[in-house]
């Protein structure tokens, strides 16, 4: 207790000086001293008190309130035991060993302490609610777009009269359309609890625009009866105008759904279009069924985990330069089992299989050896994180949107190098007619080296763009590898486009049954679809035709 | 009939005798050693010995199963695990119905885990599995209806090779999924196990385990048997013919089709005897035997031991699962690079396998 004292007391002495060098400094730092001395009250008062202060820090007009304040609110505000400095924590998810500070005046880093170390500032319901409003009002009137938006929202779930005379006022100086739209919402939600009748069918027109999931529940509360059986809307018009406007939304809500379903189908499908288009190439074009693609993969993922460690704190260039890192070590490596075992196996392709399934194996023990058999995560870079909010009812994240985008990137420039590069005409040279190639000169085993080299470089890709998706352990080329093979017999061997619409469809194909049937039963679905659609072509989508295609 | 049983036993088929000799040696010298040799002695053969054994006899025989298709008639299937399994959860089914109420629950009619997923009553799926000889139909029945389908289906419309294989793969996995679901009434993932007993005799104790290990034996002569008469007759021929050129022999007559299904369907019915005998001895069933490595590890073992020889794909299953018991348990961090480098060095060096290290054994093929 009396160390307590003693500290407080050098906390004092402290402020003291920090005051003293206030009058001296310029206009600025005088702010910013009584700014923190008066968060500093926040430590020991009473919840009675701490609402004071909130009201007195939001008058301050310091332009670090609105961090602060949302911190308080979410209960990330601390003070340091050992020098009763306040702190904002970056973020107090996930069982950290220690939080990142945040100095509440720079809003700066400030390092990082152990969680023992820190005391949170605590609040009640009561002060939450205080708070809630400081923030959105600081939040309206944010210069920044996004958060004015997120501060209408906000408001709307808890409409009382103060928050819907702040929304009037803000709708007359607001600039910004989307702004002034949810703000409409916000007031015609308000509006809905009026006793004018013809205000509350403005409000239902105003809302059957709206996509929000918060305006339905208010109009699916009107048409409904209460305990006693009576409507709660009395005037039948209105009630039948709000039916309409429930049935629109409705309408449009399935239609963005089935549009989000879609998407997650695209994004889950290019995962499997990324490992198809590898195993399209060693699988079709050279005969070869690589077990070991899986592992491939694995090890682009990686690669990945490796240059992100190697360049701490940068992890968004550190996934630009692991994409050719990745490409690079997949295909070296691919050539080298091409080299060392599988040219030695050419025309027996069930041996190929057996002798790629031990490469596989043996890798997978390497990765463990080498990294312990423990998953890593690899960081997902900023730009690479959070969602693309289209409307209220379509959200697309982006990490899924640059996937597909990257998938679609690779397969060009695969579809190029095929079709643009003197490699590419060899390639095709030899899977056409091998002895043919042969005899006009090409080197038909710098060709076969390349080619797996390529389709194993695509693996590496793959893997960088699963990285992004999932933790990266030893067993990850495993789980994808099974559904990729079903791609490629989908698609039709060696073709690249079947690939593309194979996996695509496939992935599509699972998302929308998945709903109905759960993620597993949708996917023996898909199995036994398959082994159906086989049934009636053998050969998958897109067959390859001539004469090569009889002996294989 | 007779000249052909005189040509396996007279040596044109050293290697299948000599196959038959070490059977009927184990069915004679592992009961002595483990009843009669005293638990002290050096020779005395432990009830871990004993399971072991019995396991690796199940591997042959699903070794043989495998060989049978792929190396006589060119079919590689990766999903012969499954079969496998199937057997086995038949087995595991009526061995669920026989613990009665002695389970951690005590209901009489329904197994522990549909008490525990709060069930009322037995799925319809379930009944008649209390009898024995029910129990074994379906074993038989459910397999070979699956093999029949599926084959009838691939090699209708001629799906071969590799294709066939990784559809095969597919079935395997799909089913794996599927036993992993708790509402398909198999136990999810925990499958079964905590057997008590097998038409009243308590699987713990050696002399159920000793009869166990006997019959294992016996159902693995038999199918070897079997195998060498089916490879050895006139449509043994049409298979290799199959297998070495297919369109040919389907232009000069002979229904590929038919011959290709038949032996499919034969080959799960015995994989799936082995499912049958293994999980009594090893005491549960769970849906990851479904694994599709677990059906790549079966060829594996037939392309160590040799494959297209029969004898070779048992050997070749004992000596490779000998070497998992041992390398698991002396250096688990080598196996799976051992494993690795052995199929690798199998395929590029020995074609053939370790029979064809033999020449006289090998020849003929």
């Amino acid at each position: 207790m009396k160390e307590h004292l003693r500290r407080g007391g050098h906390w004092l002495l402290f402020l003291l000086l920090v005051l003293w060098g206030a009058r001296v400094a310029d206009a600025q730092s005088s702010t910013d001293a009584t700014f923190l001395s008066t968060l500093g009250e926040l430590r020991e008062a009473a919840f009675v008190d701490k609402e004071a202060i909130i009201d007195k820090l939001s008058q301050s007009g310091h332009p670090s309130i609105h961090a602060v304040l949302t911190a308080f609110l979410e209960d990330r505000l601390y003070f340091r035991n050992e020098d009763q400095k306040v702190f904002l924590v970056k973020t107090t998810e996930g069982d950290l060993a220690s939080f990142d500070l945040i100095d509440p005046v720079s809003l700066k880093n400030a390092g990082a302490e152990v969680p023992d170390k820190l005391t949170k500032i605590g609040t009640n319901n009561r002060l939450r609610r205080v708070l809630r409003t400081s923030v959105a009002r600081f939040g309206l009137s944010s210069p920044d777009l996004s958060v004015r938006l997120e501060a209408v929202r906000d408001m709307m779930r808890a409409l009382d009269d103060a928050n819907v005379d702040l929304l009037r006022e803000r709708k007359n100086i607001e600039t910004d359309s989307a702004v002034r739209k949810e703000i409409d919402t916000g007031l015609a939600l308000a509006a809905l609890d009026g006793t004018d009748p013809r205000g509350r069918m403005d409000a239902i027109t105003v809302l059957s625009g709206s996509l929000s999931q918060d305006a339905r529940n208010k109009l699916a509360a009107l048409v409904d009866k209460n305990a006693e059986g009576n409507f709660v809307e009395t005037d039948e018009q209105v009630r039948k105008a709000a039916q309409a406007a429930i049935e629109h939304i409705d309408q449009w809500r399935s239609f963005y759904s089935a549009i989000q379903t879609l998407f997650f189908g695209l994004s889950l499908g290019s995962v499997l279009v990324l490992v198809a288009i590898g195993l399209a190439i060693t699988f079709g074009v050279m005969g070869v069924i690589n077990m070991a693609h899986g592992e491939l993969m694995m090890i682009g993922a990686y690669t990945t985990y490796v240059v992100q460690i190697a360049m701490p704190g940068h992890s968004g260039t550190s996934i630009l330069i692991s994409i050719p890192a990745a490409f690079i070590v997949a295909g070296v490596t691919g050539i080298f089992i091409e080299r060392t075992i599988i040219r030695f196996l050419y025309g027996r392709p069930l041996e190929t299989l057996l002798a790629t399934f031990g490469v596989s194996l043996f890798l997978q023990q390497l990765v463990r050896s080498i990294f312990s058999a423990l998953n890593r995560a690899v960081e997902t870079p900023e730009w690479m994180s959070g969602t693309l909010q289209l409307n209220e009812a379509l959200g697309i994240t982006y990490n899924r949107l640059y996937i597909v985008i990257f998938t679609l990137l690779v397969f060009a420039a695969l579809l190029l190098v095929l079709k643009r590069t003197r490699l590419g005409l060899e390639i095709r040279a030899v899977s056409q007619n091998r002895a043919m190639a042969r005899a006009l000169g090409v080197r038909s085993e710098w060709v076969d080296a390349m080619t797996f080299g390529l389709g194993s470089g695509i693996a590496g890709l793959a893997g960088v763009a699963l990285s992004q998706l999932t933790n990266v352990g030893p067993n990850l080329g495993q789980s994808y590898i099974i559904d990729s093979f079903m791609v490629v017999v989908f698609g039709g061997v060696g073709s690249l486009w079947g690939a593309l619409i194979g996996g695509m469809s496939m992935g599509i194909i699972n998302n929308l049954l998945e709903p109905y049937a759960g993620a597993v039963l949708a996917k023996i679905f898909v199995l036994v679809a398959l082994i159906l659609f086989i049934q009636i072509r053998p050969r998958g989508l897109f067959p390859q035709t001539g004469r090569s295609a009889e002996n294989s | 009939m007779l000249s052909r049983r005189q040509w396996i036993i007279a040596g044109d088929d050293p290697g299948g005798a000599w196959l038959l000799a070490v059977l009927a040696m184990v069915v004679v010298v592992v009961p002595i050693l483990n009843r009669l040799v005293p638990a002290s002695s050096a020779f005395h053969l432990s009830a871990y010995g004993l399971t072991l054994i019995g396991k690796y006899m199940c591997y042959a025989m699903l070794a043989l199963a495998v060989d049978l298709i792929w190396g006589y008639c060119g079919i590689l299937s990766l999903g012969h695990a499954a079969f496998f399994s199937l057997g086995g959860y038949a087995m595991g089914m009526y061995l669920m119905r026989q613990i009665g109420p002695r389970g951690v629950y005590g209901n009489p009619e329904l197994p522990d885990f549909m008490v525990f997923l709060n069930w009322k009553a037995l799925p319809w799926f379930w009944y008649g599995f209390n009898r024995f000889w029910f129990a074994m139909l379906m074993m038989l029945f459910v397999p070979a209806l699956l093999a029949l389908v599926f084959g009838w289906f691939a090699f209708r419309s001629r799906v071969t090779g590799v294709y066939f294989s990784i559809i095969t793969q597919a079935l395997s996995y799909a089913l794996m999924l599927a036993f992993f679901r708790n509402d398909m009434g198999f136990g999810g993932n925990n499958g079964f196990t905590d057997f008590k007993d097998i038409l009243g005799f308590a699987l713990n104790s050696d002399n159920t385990r000793v009869v166990l290990l006997i019959l294992t034996a016996t159902a693995l002569a038999a199918s070897y048997i079997a195998c060498r008469a089916i490879v050895g007759s006139r449509a043994g021929r049409v298979l290799r013919a199959i297998r070495d050129a297919e369109s040919r022999t389907r232009f000069i007559g002979y229904p590929v089709e038919s011959f290709k299904l038949w032996i499919f369907v034969f080959s799960a019915v015995v994989a799936a005897i082995a499912g049958a005998l293994y999980v009594p001895q090893i005491g549960i069933i769970n849906p990851s035997e479904f694994a599709p490595i677990n059906s790549i590890e079966v060829v594996i073992w037939v392309a160590v031991g040799g494959r297209g020889t029969l004898f070779g794909a048992s050997a070749g299953a004992v000596l490779v699962n000998y070497a998992k018991t041992y390398f698991t348990g002396a250096l688990p961090e080598i196996w799976l690079y051992a494993l690795g480098t052995l199929f690798i060095l199998v395929t590029l060096f020995l074609p053939r396998g370790l029979v064809g290290l033999v020449p006289k054994w090998s020849k003929d093929k």
